[in-house]
């Protein structure tokens, strides 16, 4: 193995570590704030112990939640960074490692022959990698584990284009009305609009990681943004669905363009342990880590 | 109110349990997911005997993360999952077992509330995803089921816990149910904003 074969495969594993046992910064402060000003006894609950919960992961370096997710990642390969395709063998590799060392629970499923064990599966689909061609020298290391309660809750529909970006905004309040209590609010809820039947979903997965609470930088994207966070937040649905509290901590929108028969709307949901870690590693092998978003 | 439950919990006591109280349990919890519960009821309707009593214990919605330290099974994280998968059979599961509570997140729906209310069984909703905290209650692994068949999410874990909560109660023998409750409301608020959404 060359040596920044061995750097990627510490560094994906470094990553699903503080993914799984470090909330972003950005986020716990913003939970904190919600705490605070949460009046109910129920909500203030239910936040006091997502907080506490957060400190014991980060103190011990223990998984936040026990459902450490299908493993994801996101990857931009820079056109002079020295590896191409055996990027995927090491992220395996990598998966395999953290599932032993962090540890993370076995979460791939082959519906045959059960679990596999070891959160790799099936014809080389789990991990889930998402690659994309990048300028540059870099790599860029996005991990993403998911669990399954807030990946239950994600909608799709393929909406006539005769309802327009009103139809679009119904769809979201519908989706995170039905989301309801079952994905551990408070949200965090990225929506991609259009693309066919598959970007759109790709496109709000997206979404949940932009920069937390930056509006787009589109600016009729970011009024849709802003309004479509209030609403939801008017549903009241609470943190853990107990009715007090915030509904959702941020909501995103990613646009492509459509066809001019369709409609196509993804709506992607996050619980509060939004989690995911981000790395950039250059093609001498420097690596650097960004722990706040 | 805050209760401080020992297991096995008198059926009085869960009685005197109402919807918005905090409780903690000191015993037994026992987890179990869809396919615990599946093979629980399989087992029993076809007469044989299960390797757990469910009886006056906490039923725990929980696939936890388990690791062996020098041969002793340890919990590394033991948070709830979400209660509603297990809602087609938790009311036949608790005419069957009688357990006194069953534990998860997000809440269940009408059938476990009249089962709860017929045969005093509450719920108690965990916050979720607090997985650490639930560890944290958990004093010892006292014995492991259905291992190999199932696998550490879905088997059968029997902890030993103090203290383990603090849980709400959202669905009390007095046929209350919060999370219902929340929800007519959210959809109530949903049809008020679909209504009134502009283009
Ligand atoms: S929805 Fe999120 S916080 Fe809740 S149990 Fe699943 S992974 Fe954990």
């Amino acid at each position: 193995m060359t040596e920044i074969s061995k750097i990627v495969e510490d560094t994906a594993v470094e990553l699903l570590r503080i993914a799984v046992t470090e909330l972003p910064t950005e986020y716990v402060k913003v939970l904190e704030e919600a705490m605070e000003e949460t009046e109910g006894a129920v909500g203030k609950a239910q936040l006091t112990n997502i907080l506490e919960n957060v400190v014991i992961a980060r103190e011990n370096s223990k998984p936040m939640c026990q459902d450490t997710g299908i493993v994801a990642f996101m990857v931009k390969l820079g056109d002079g960074f020295p590896l191409r395709s055996e990027v995927r063998e090491i992220l395996i590799k990598a998966t395999r490692r953290a599932t032993e060392e962090v540890p993370l629970r076995p979460n791939a499923v082959d519906m045959f022959k059960g679990n596999t064990r070891d959160n790799v599966g099936l014809n080389g689909h789990v991990p889930i990698i998402y690659f994309d061609l990048v300028e540059g020298d870099d790599l860029e290391l996005i991990a993403l584990p998911k669990g399954g309660g807030s990946t239950n809750i994600a909608a799709h529909r393929m909406l006539k284009p005769g309802l327009g970006m009103k139809g679009v905004k119904q769809f979201v309040i519908e989706a995170l009305s039905n989301a309801g209590s079952l994905g551990c609010p408070p949200y965090f809820v990225g929506v991609g609009i259009g693309g066919g039947e598959d970007l759109c979903m790709k496109l709000a997965k997206e979404a949940l990681l932009k920069p937390f609470r930056v509006r787009s930088e589109y600016q009729k994207v970011a009024a849709i943004e802003a309004e479509l966070l209030e609403k939801v937040n008017e549903l009241g649905i609470g943190a853990m669905g107990l009715g007090e509290g915030p509904t959702a901590l941020d909501l995103h929108v990613k646009m492509a363009a459509r066809h001019p028969a369709s409609l196509p709307v993804g709506v992607v949901i996050s619980c509060w342990a939004l989690r995911h870690a981000r790395a950039v590693i250059s093609s001498d092998g420097e690596v650097e880590i960004d722990k706040s978003v | 109110m805050d209760y401080h439950l020992k297991t096995p919990v008198p059926e009085d006591e869960i009685r005197k349990l109402k919807m918005g109280d905090l409780v903690y349990v000191t015993g037994t919890v026992i987890t179990a997911r869809d396919e615990a519960h599946l093979k629980a009821l399989e087992l029993h309707e076809k007469g044989e005997k299960l390797p757990v009593d469910f009886k006056d214990v906490g039923v725990f919605h929980c696939g936890p993360i388990m690791k062996k330290v020098d041969g002793e099974w340890t919990v590394i994280a033991a948070g709830p999952t979400t209660s509603a998968r297990m809602e087609i059979f938790q009311d036949n599961f608790i005419e069957t077992f009688r357990p006194a509570l069953i534990i998860g997140k997000g809440g269940m729906g009408d059938r476990t509330s009249k089962a709860c209310q017929e045969y005093g069984c509450a719920y108690g909703a965990f916050t979720g995803g607090a997985a650490l905290l639930a560890a944290r209650g958990i004093k010892k692994v006292r014995e492991v089921h259905w291992l190999e068949e199932l696998g550490m999410p879905e088997c059968l874990w029997v902890y030993d816990v103090e203290d383990f909560g603090p849980m709400i109660i959202t669905i009390d023998t007095h046929g209350n149910n919060m999370t219902q409750d929340v929800k007519e409301q959210v959809t109530a608020r949903m049809e008020k904003i679909m209504a009134e959404m502009e283009g």
